[in-house]
C-alpha cells in the first residue's frame, strides 16, 4: 500500500524534465510531501526515492541535513506553522520577549505543536524581514512589526 | 542633489510586479535590442568595462566571472540565481524580487544570452514566499508572452527559468552550497578549484550571480556603462588592485532606528549619513554605539572610536563602498545591511546573538568551524549567565582568527564570518566585556533559548 498519492506522485514526476538530473528533484518532492502530509515518513522517503531512481538513504540524507523537514509521526507539523525571527535585528526589537510571549500564549516551546494541532511554533534564524522587525513567517509569508496583540491576533485567526 | 532611484524606481508604482506595466516602463527592451544588434561578447564587454561588482557579498568583478568559462564549450552552461540571501539583516533582494520581478529577470535573460546559457536555476529561500509567487507569477507570464522558451523575440535564443526553493539553511547562499542543495544534496559546499566556472551544477560550467546584480544588468544594458560609472567610487590611486565601486547600491538599515528600509544610494555614502538621514535616525532619541555595517559576517563598527589621520572623523563617518569597512578592521562591504546597536543595548547580549546564529548554521563538514562556531556560542552562554572569565576574551579572539578559509582550516568563508564580528566586538568593546567579567551580574536574556536540530 503506498503512503504517497498517485496525485502527488505525477506532481513529483512532472518536475522531472525541468533538471539535468533527477536527483535534483529531491528538495521540491520533500517539500510538496511535508506540506500536504506535515512529515515526510520512512516510507514516503522510499517512494520518492523510488520516483528520482534513488537509493532511499540519499534521500534521507538530503531530508535530514535541513532541520525544516520533521520525520517523525509524533512531530508532525500543525495546521500552520508560525515562526518567531530571532535574529540580530529582530532581537534588537524584541523578538527575545515575543518568543517568550508566544510559547506563554500558546503553552508549548519552540519546535512543538498546540494540542489542538492548529499551531506548530518555531524559532527561525533571521528570515529577512528586519524593516518589520521584530517579525514572524507564518508559513512561508511575513508578518511585520509584531505586537504581543498581533501575536495573539494571528493565533486566533489561524484557530477560528 | 538627491539622488533618484534607479533599482527602485517602479516598486511604488500600482502592480510594480507586473509585466504589463514593465514593459510600458521600457521593460524588456534592453534584451530585445541586444538580440538583434549585440554579440554575447558585447554585452560581456559592457558589464565588464561598466565595473559592475557582484552584489552578494564578495563584490567579485562579475563581467570578469562571466569570461572564466571555458571558450567554445558545447554546452550546456547554466546560470544559478542566488536569491538565498540569508545574511543576517539583509532584505534588499527581497524587495526587488517582490516589487519588480521583470527587472530581475531582464537581467537573468541578459545575463544567459551573454553566458550562451539556455538555463537558468533560480535558488529563492524559502522564507521568501512572497518573493517566490511573485517571481512564479512573472516568469508564468513571460511564458505566455512568448518570452521565454524558444526563439525569444525571433532570435534563435532559448532560454527556460526554473524556480528553486530551499529549505532554510544560510549555507546555501554559498554558490557551492546552493549547487550542491540544487543538485538534491546536502549544502555542503565544494572545495575549489575548480570553480563552477568550470565544472559548477551537474558537473556543467556555472555561474552563479546575486538578485541585485542581475538588475544592475539590465540597467547597464539600457542605461549604458557611462551612466553606471557616473555613480560610485572610482578605483583608489594607491590600490592597483581596487576594481573601484561604481553603481548604484541597495542599502538596508535595520535595529534600532526610527524607520528601517531599503534605500538606493550611490556606492559610497557614508555610515553616519544612511543612519542619521535615511535611517530616521536612532531610535527614542539614543545614540548609537555600535554598527554593523554589511551583514553580521562583516564585524562591528565603533561609532566613537576616532577614524585614523581623519581629524574629528570617528568609525561612523566611513564610506560604505567596497574599501570603506576593510579600513576600520571589518571583513568588507557585504551585504550592505546596516544594523544599528544603540547605546543601552549590551554587547554581550548582542555577541551571544551572533555567534548563537553561526553556530546554528554551521553546515557541519569542517571541523574548526562546527566546533569553533559551537565553542564560542558556549563561551557566550557562560558570559550571559555572568559567568565570564577573563581568559575567555583572548580564547574568543584566538577561534574566531583561526577558523575559516583566510586562515585555511575551512572549505568556505562561512566561519570567516562567524569569526569577524566576534573578533572585532572584543577589539573595539574589550572594556564592556571585562566590565562584564568583573559585574559577574547575569544578562536579562540569561535564560537560554531551546536548541532543536542544528545544520
Amino acid at each position: 500500500m503506498s503512503v504517497l498519492s498517485e496525485d502527488i506522485k505525477n506532481r513529483i514526476r512532472a518536475l522531472l524534465p525541468k533538471y539535468p538530473r533527477k536527483q535534483a528533484v529531491t528538495l521540491p518532492a520533500l517539500h510538496m510531501v511535508h506540506d500536504e502530509y506535515r512529515h515526510v515518513s520512512p516510507e514516503a522517503v522510499v517512494e520518492i526515492a523510488e520516483i528520482l531512481e534513488l537509493h532511499p538513504s540519499e534521500v534521507q540524507d538530503t531530508m535530514t541535513f535541513y532541520a525544516f523537514f520533521k520525520e517523525k509521526e509524533s512531530e508532525k507539523l500543525g495546521k500552520e506553522r508560525v515562526w518567531v525571527c530571532r535574529g540580530l535585528a529582530c532581537m534588537l526589537r524584541g523578538a527575545y520577549e515575543l518568543i517568550d510571549h508566544c510559547e506563554h500564549k500558546l503553552g508549548v516551546h519552540c519546535g512543538q505543536t498546540t494540542a489542538d494541532g492548529k499551531i506548530t511554533l518555531e524559532f527561525a534564524e533571521c528570515i529577512g524581514a528586519c524593516d518589520g522587525a521584530p517579525a514572524i513567517l507564518r508559513n512561508d509569508e511575513h508578518v511585520m512589526n509584531v505586537t504581543p496583540e498581533k501575536a495573539d491576533g494571528l493565533f486566533a485567526e489561524i484557530r477560528k | 542633489m538627491k539622488y533618484e532611484p534607479i533599482l527602485l524606481a517602479r516598486i511604488h508604482k500600482p502592480n510594480s510586479h507586473q509585466l504589463e506595466g514593465y514593459r510600458a516602463d521600457g521593460g524588456y527592451a534592453a534584451i530585445e535590442q541586444a538580440l538583434v544588434d549585440k554579440k554575447p561578447a558585447d554585452v560581456i564587454a559592457q558589464v565588464k568595462d561598466a565595473g559592475l561588482r557582484g552584489r552578494g557579498g564578495a563584490g567579485f568583478p562579475t563581467g570578469l566571472k562571466w569570461t572564466f568559462l571555458p571558450k567554445d564549450h558545447p554546452g550546456p552552461i547554466y546560470l544559478c540565481v542566488n536569491a538565498d540571501e540569508s545574511e543576517p539583516c539583509t532584505y534588499n533582494n527581497r524587495i526587488l524580487m517582490e516589487k519588480d520581478p521583470h527587472q530581475v529577470l531582464e537581467g537573468i535573460m541578459l545575463a544567459c544570452y551573454a553566458i550562451r546559457s539556455e538555463k537558468a536555476f533560480f535558488y529563492v529561500r524559502y522564507e521568501y514566499g512572497t518573493a517566490y509567487r511573485a517571481l512564479e507569477a512573472a516568469i508564468a507570464e513571460l511564458y505566455a508572452a512568448g518570452l521565454l522558451g524558444k526563439n525569444i523575440f525571433g532570435s534563435d535564443f532559448h532560454l527556460d527559468i526554473v524556480l528553486h526553493r530551499g529549505a532554510g539553511a544560510y549555507i546555501c547562499g554559498e554558490e557551492t552550497g546552493l549547487i550542491e542543495s540544487l543538485e538534491g544534496k546536502r549544502a555542503w559546499p565544494r572545495i575549489k578549484p575548480p570553480f563552477p566556472a568550470i565544472e559548477g551544477a551537474f558537473r556543467k560550467p556555472t555561474i552563479v550571480n546575486n538578485v541585485e546584480t542581475m538588475a544592475c544588468v539590465t540597467q547597464i544594458m539600457r542605461r549604458g556603462i557611462d551612466w553606471f560609472k557616473s555613480l560610485g567610487v572610482p578605483p583608489d590611486p594607491k590600490n592597483p588592485r581596487d576594481a573601484g565601486s561604481y553603481g548604484p547600491k541597495l542599502y538596508t538599515i535595520a535595529g534600532h532606528v526610527e524607520k528601517p528600509v531599503c534605500v538606493e544610494l550611490p556606492m559610497g555614502v557614508s555610515l553616519r549619513e544612511l543612519v542619521e538621514v535615511h535611517g530616521g535616525g536612532v531610535w527614542k532619541g539614543r545614540k548609537a554605539k555600535a554598527v554593523n555595517p554589511g551583514g553580521l559576517s562583516m564585524g562591528f563598527v565603533d561609532v566613537l572610536a576616532p577614524l585614523k589621520g581623519e581629524d574629528g572623523k570617528t568609525e561612523y563617518d566611513i564610506p560604505l563602498d567596497f574599501n570603506g569597512p576593510g579600513k576600520v578592521g571589518c571583513l568588507g562591504l557585504g551585504t550592505a545591511a546596516v544594523t544599528v546597536i544603540d547605546d543601552q543595548t549590551s554587547m554581550v547580549d548582542v555577541l551571544h546573538n551572533v555567534t548563537q546564529f553561526f553556530s546554528h548554521e554551521s553546515c557541519g563538514q569542517c571541523t574548526p568551524c562546527r566546533e569553533g562556531t559551537g565553542w564560542m556560542l558556549k563561551i557566550m552562554e557562560r558570559f550571559r549567565r555572568g559567568l565570564g572569565r577573563r581568559e575567555d576574551l583572548d580564547i574568543l579572539v584566538d577561534v574566531a582568527d583561526r577558523i575559516g578559509i583566510i586562515p585555511g582550516t575551512t572549505i568556505c568563508g562561512l566561519s570567516d564570518g562567524a569569526g569577524w564580528p566576534v573578533k572585532t566586538a572584543i577589539r573595539k568593546f574589550r572594556s564592556e566585556f571585562e566590565e562584564a567579567i568583573r559585574k559577574g551580574e547575569p544578562s536579562r536574556y540569561a535564560k537560554p533559548l531551546q536548541m532543536v536540530g542544528a545544520h
